[in-house]
Order: C-alpha cells, then sequence, then structure tokens
C-alpha cells in the first residue's frame, strides 16, 4: 500500500514537474529560437545574381559557403563587404563559396552598391524574402556557415572583421 | 502507520477521524460531544499523516490549501504589480529608453527588476504552475478519500456520529404508519434510502460534492491549454504587411500559402447618407466606416526552393475586414493596420532661368533604373538612390531603411550643352548642387503612392483546450453550487427513534424539507444544535 502511493506520488509529481520545466524552456527560448541552428542542415535554395547566373545551394555540395545576408542601407553590411571581398579572392580556390544575399532592394540600388565597393562575388536579391524567412534571419548582417556537407556550422549575426571573416573560411574550407 | 479497526469491524486508514462506516469517534483525544467537523467526512487526508521521503514533503508541500491561497494571493500582487507601468508590448520606444525617460528612477527600477514583461517571466510562469500543482495536488489528496468515506458509509451509524450531527431529535415511539408515511415523505423528496435492521439512511445530491473537483479539472485543463501555447506552431500571431497588387507569403504556415492583395479601401461616414448624425459627425470631423483589404487566397502547389516562382492556385476571394478575418486551415488573417507608401516619383528636366523643360520622367521607386532618356540628347542619370534618406553620423548621405519612406537622389543631368552632365542631389523640398551653380535641374511634379494592408496572422490551436476547460470549469460550479448534498438518518438506538440530519449547505432548505418529510407523523423535528449552542452561549454571556 505504502510503496504503491509513493510510486503514484512520484509519477504524479514527476509529470507535472516536466510539464513545469517544459514550459519554462519553452518561454525562456522562444525570443532566441533559431529556424537554422548550428548543425541543422542548411535549407536549399535558388536564387539568380546579378550577372543572371543561378546559384542553387546544393549545387554547392562539397564545397563550404560562405552565405551572407545583407542590406545596402545597413552600415555594418557596408564595412564587411570588402573583407568579404578579399577573403573571397583569397579562398575561392580552396574550394569555399561566397553566396550573399541581399533582401528586398531595388537591382540599381544593389548594383551602385557592388560598384561603388567593387565587389566581385555573386549578389542576389531575395525578392520575396523566401530566403530569408528559409533561414528565419532577422537581424542584418547575418552570415550562415555551410559545411561541405550541407550542414550549418555556424550562424554568426553582426558587423565581422576581416580577421574573423578569414577564420570563418578556414573552418569550412572541405 | 498502522490501519485503524473500528468497533463496527470496518478498517479506516490512519488518521481518520470518523470511522468511515459508521461514523464513530475514532481520535481518543475528541470526546468533547461537540458537534462533529463534517468536513471530508472526518477522512484521513493522507497528505497529513504520512510524511516521510521528499516525496512526501512535496506532495504535503502542495497538499496545504493554505499554501494554495497564499500563491493565488502572490499571484495577485505580482499581476497588479504588472498594471502599475505599460508592459514592454504597448510601449513603442525601447525598453531601456522608455522607462527612465516616462517614469524616472521607478519606471528604471522597474525596467530593473524586469517588471517590464512580467507576464511572461519565468517567476510569474513558475508562480502560475505551482498554483496548477497545488490544485492538482489539493483535489487528488481530497477526493480519493472523500469518495472513499462516502462509498463505505454504512446504513447504522454509531450513535456518537449522530448525536453530534447538528441536527439531531430523540422521539421516544414510533409506528409502522409513520416509518411508511416517513419514507414516501423521502421517496416524494427524490431521496435515495438505503435500509438496514429497520434503520434508515436517506441521501440525494451526492454528486455535488464532486463540484469543486470537476471545477478543478476545469481550470487544470485551461492551464494547460495555455501552456500548449508554448508548444511552436500552436500558437501563431504575426503581422503581415502586403502591398497593393502583391502577393505575400503567410508567416508561419510552412511557406504554404500566399495572400495576393488586390485593393485597401478606406471609407468614411458619409454625412449626407446619415442624416440622422449630421451633428454628430460635423463634430467629430472624418470617422471611419470601414477598413477592407480585398485579398485573394492562394495555396503553393509546386515544390520549389525558396528563390523560386511557385506556382499558386486560387483559393477564395475574401474582403477582410475589421472583425471579419479571411479563414482557413486554422489560421486566421484580420485587417489591423495599413500604411500609404510612395510608390513613385516624377520629375521634369527643367532649365532653371527660363524655367522651360526638357521633358518628364517617373521613377519607379522599387526598381528605379539607371537612367532616362529624355530624347534630344537630354538624359538624367542616377548616381545614387537613397530609398529612406539621412545623413549618417559623419555627414554623408545614406539610407535608414530600404523602404522609400523619403527618397532622395543624385542625378546627373546631360544636356546637349553640358554634355559632361551636372550633379544634382535632389529630395523631398530639397535640391543640393555640389559642384556650384548648376544650368539645369530636376523639378520635383509629383509622387504616386500605394496602401499597404496590415494584417494579423493568427492561428490558435490551444482554443479548443481553454473552452473545453472553461465548460468544465462551469459545470463544476453549477454542480457544487446548485445541488446540496444532503443526508437523513432515522435510527432505532435504545428503542428510541433518533433522527439525525446533514448538509454541506443550505441548512435552512433541509430543515424545511424535514419538515415536510415529518408532517403527519407523531415524530418531532430535531433540534437545530448549533442554534442551541449559540443561544446557550449567549445565555451565559
Amino acid at each position: 500500500m505504502k510503496k504503491r502511493r509513493l510510486i503514484m506520488r512520484t509519477i504524479i509529481l514527476f509529470v507535472l514537474a516536466a510539464a513545469v520545466v517544459y514550459t519554462l524552456y519553452a518561454n525562456f527560448t522562444k525570443d532566441h529560437r533559431q529556424k537554422v541552428a548550428e548543425g541543422d542542415p542548411a535549407p536549399d535554395f535558388v536564387l539568380v545574381d546579378m550577372q543572371g547566373n543561378k546559384h542553387r545551394l546544393s549545387d554547392y555540395r562539397g564545397q563550404g559557403v560562405f552565405l551572407n545576408f545583407w542590406g545596402t542601407w545597413c552600415p555594418p553590411c557596408k564595412k564587411e563587404m570588402p573583407y568579404i571581398n578579399n577573403q573571397y579572392h583569397q579562398f575561392k580556390d580552396k574550394g569555399v563559396k561566397v553566396l550573399s544575399v541581399d533582401i528586398q532592394e531595388s537591382e540599381l540600388a544593389v548594383n551602385q552598391f557592388a560598384e561603388r565597393l567593387k565587389l566581385n562575388f555573386p549578389i542576389m536579391i531575395d525578392q520575396d524574402k523566401e530566403v530569408m524567412t528559409a533561414y528565419g534571419v532577422d537581424l542584418l548582417p547575418a552570415t550562415f556557415l555551410i559545411d561541405k556537407n550541407g550542414n550549418v556550422v555556424k550562424y554568426h549575426t553582426g558587423e565581422l572583421t576581416e580577421n574573423k571573416i578569414r577564420e570563418f573560411m578556414e573552418k569550412i574550407k572541405p | 502507520m498502522n490501519d485503524v479497526k473500528c468497533e463496527c469491524g470496518h478498517v479506516n486508514p490512519h488518521g481518520t477521524v470518523l470511522c468511515e462506516a459508521c461514523g464513530k469517534v475514532l481520535d481518543e483525544r475528541d470526546q468533547s460531544g461537540k458537534l462533529l467537523d463534517m468536513r471530508y467526512e472526518g477522512s484521513a487526508r493522507r497528505s497529513q499523516t504520512y510524511n516521510k521521503t521528499v516525496i512526501d514533503k512535496i506532495w504535503n508541500f502542495f497538499s496545504s490549501v493554505k499554501v494554495g491561497v497564499w500563491l493565488i494571493v502572490i499571484t495577485l500582487l505580482a499581476s497588479i504589480i504588472g498594471t502599475i507601468l505599460p508592459q514592454e508590448m504597448y510601449i513603442n520606444l525601447p525598453p531601456e529608453v522608455y522607462y527612465e525617460q516616462e517614469h524616472g528612477w521607478f519606471g528604471k527600477l522597474y525596467y530593473q527588476l524586469g517588471f517590464h514583461d512580467l507576464y511572461g517571466s519565468w517567476w510569474y510562469l513558475l508562480l502560475i504552475a505551482m498554483i496548477g500543482i497545488s490544485l492538482v495536488i489539493c483535489s487528488l489528496d481530497r477526493v480519493v478519500p472523500l469518495y472513499k468515506a462516502l462509498k463505505a458509509q454504512r446504513v447504522t451509524r454509531h450513535e456518537g456520529f449522530l448525536k453530534r450531527q447538528r441536527l439531531f431529535g430523540i422521539n421516544e415511539a414510533f409506528d409502522q404508519g409513520d416509518q411508511d408515511l416517513v419514507k414516501q415523505h423521502l421517496i416524494q423528496k427524490r431521496y435515495q434510502i438505503r435500509e438496514e435492521n429497520g434503520d434508515i439512511l436517506a441521501e440525494k445530491g451526492r454528486f455535488s460534492r464532486w463540484g469543486p473537483y470537476v471545477n478543478h479539472v476545469g481550470l487544470i485543463i485551461f492551464l494547460f491549454g495555455g501552456m500548449l501555447r508554448f508548444i511552436p506552431g500552436y500558437y501563431v500571431e504575426e503581422n503581415l504587411w502586403v502591398r497593393e497588387g502583391e502577393t505575400a507569403l503567410v508567416p508561419e504556415t510552412g511557406e504554404k500559402y500566399y495572400i495576393q492583395n488586390n485593393q485597401f479601401i478606406l471609407e468614411h461616414y458619409d454625412k449626407e447618407e446619415n442624416k440622422k448624425f449630421e451633428k454628430a459627425l460635423e463634430r467629430a470631423g472624418q470617422v471611419v466606416q470601414n477598413y477592407q483589404s480585398n485579398v485573394v487566397l492562394y495555396e503553393r502547389v509546386s515544390e520549389n526552393l525558396p528563390g523560386e516562382k511557385p506556382e499558386l492556385k486560387k483559393l477564395k476571394e475574401y474582403k477582410v475586414r475589421v472583425n471579419h478575418p479571411l479563414t482557413f486551415d486554422g489560421y486566421s488573417v484580420y485587417q489591423s493596420s495599413f500604411r500609404s507608401e510612395m510608390t513613385a516619383m516624377s520629375f521634369s528636366l527643367a532649365n532653371k532661368e527660363s524655367g522651360q523643360t526638357f521633358g518628364d520622367f517617373t521613377i519607379d521607386l522599387k526598381a528605379p533604373k539607371s537612367e532616362y532618356d529624355l530624347g534630344n540628347g537630354y538624359v538624367v542619370k542616377i548616381l545614387n538612390f537613397f530609398p529612406d534618406f539621412e545623413f549618417d553620423k559623419n555627414g554623408e548621405p545614406s539610407t535608414k531603411s530600404r523602404v522609400p519612406n523619403n527618397p532622395a537622389f543624385v542625378f546627373t543631368m546631360i544636356t546637349p550643352d553640358k554634355p559632361k552632365g551636372e550633379t544634382s542631389f535632389v529630395a523631398i523640398r530639397q535640391t543640393i548642387e555640389p559642384f556650384g551653380d548648376n544650368v539645369y535641374k530636376v523639378a520635383f511634379k509629383g509622387i504616386e503612392t500605394q496602401n499597404v494592408s496590415g494584417f494579423i496572422v493568427r492561428k490558435d490551436s490551444s482554443l479548443w483546450a481553454i473552452i473545453l476547460g472553461g465548460i468544465i470549469f462551469m459545470i463544476g460550479v453549477v454542480q457544487g453550487a446548485y445541488w446540496n448534498h444532503r443526508r437523513i438518518w432515522v435510527q432505532n438506538k435504545n428503542g428510541q427513534i433518533w433522527i439525525a440530519a446533514h448538509t454541506n449547505k443550505n441548512w435552512y432548505g433541509l430543515k424545511r424539507e424535514l419538515e415536510t418529510i415529518l408532517a403527519n407523523t407523531k415524530l418531532t423535528m430535531p433540534e437545530d444544535q448549533l442554534q442551541k449552542e449559540d443561544d446557550g452561549d449567549k445565555e451565559e454571556a
């Protein structure tokens, strides 16, 4: 009798505690929940760059992909772009691809921006914010590092230094 | 910790006050002769009996009604605190700025203590959760022994039990006719009668005892519904802005549904049409009659990747108005806001002195072209485009966002007499000529605007639990409030007829009922011993 009671009580308390812990955990993480977290497979997408070339993420399996979301109006994006460009040249023959996605801006704005900063890597415009939504990007700039198996190794928001970019590219070099 | 065997032969759990079967007082200390405490039928509330392991200690803590009441009081106080200043979601400045700026040191403290998001704070949730736990354990700890005690009760009761009921009386004589009549009256009053050796137990409305527990089950389901909202995808509330003519993905639908906004309509009340309210309308000015977006709902039918143009199938057309949301697949899309956005600006190229113009051009702000050829050798090139213009920290022209709230351009004007071009910076009501005096200017002609509808996309899959919980809650309230659990004992003791009665509430109603039951018999109405006690006290005083 007594033993059964103890077991019953333990089970009931355990169920209640589990519900409470889950709720608190869910509440705690709801603001930080990342749609595509580190370790997740990177959602595939197709975008056309400013030169008209089609880029499909899964076509770059076997290479590392440095995926950068940005806007011409965002000052830290502007700052890190030349660094990304430098490192793009360093790593382009070492199997690291740079894909840079502008969020919903006009071609004119993006072209002028690219010309002014002399950017050489492929730039594409996410006209309907679909890729941005798929990756759950909120703040710009946002950078995803995708390894040769198509998994997200790292997600970074905010401005990057040139050293950081080199380190990142080194990380996903196949 | 042994079970207690009563002299009637029934074995009671340890801690029982009144024998479940015959009602004899088991607690040796309580031989005072005062009225019995009939709460929970004198059953053993186990929590108060077993207190050995950690589990028991936790269990006993939550089993206490006192603890439950304190939890509710603390939660109420906390909820009050949350209403002193507006919560985070109702302010439109960053919280770290707002509270100090608007409410001084108190606001700063309020923010530092985390009261700006009080109802979403972990400790508030913990309080609610503890109330939930207290509810479950308090209920379990009482309903089980109560159920067992009521089930185990025998017809024949111990003398001490009957004597110490609030309504109690002794009659000397009894004849068969009276007994039949009493039984007949009891049946008329819908009592359930059990008989044993000529003793009678009449009982009705026992189910009303379960009212509070049914009510608690409802509350727990309600809380469970609240918990469901934390599961990703169960509760969605997202803003969605769609420009007229555009099709946008509905968020949180798994990239499945799209909405096309054909038109946004804003209507005001017309004084002519509403003669009755003419005065009021004159006083109030423009009064909005209708906010409406004419939309088309699409479903994606192609298996495409983000970035690829999806293939859409039209599902339905709908006029979304306030309180008339578009609903589909558990989602509701409400009309919640609108704004006007610039879509195009038109200019003409003119000679500053003579005012002579050399052609007009219109710039689509979403897709500006790099140059506009006006013919006859007049060309305007866009050197730079700032959709949301401002001067940045270094005094350089820049843009705050991608939205064309305040467009500005740097133009190069190429004309037959100035083939190298003249540069001009043009913003709304502002023209700057960075390289001195120009001969030509780009004159602002007008803007085109477009409405953007603001929707709220909502989905609440927890609603069924909340509604079910609410219904069960009310059933419990009704069950416990509108019915009483009444028992009447008519028993032979020492050749006398003892009558005792108990109800969980509404003693007046029970007395009235007893009067009709005992009517036309020689039996006397039992006395209300509580009133007698009170009267006695008064006389002593």
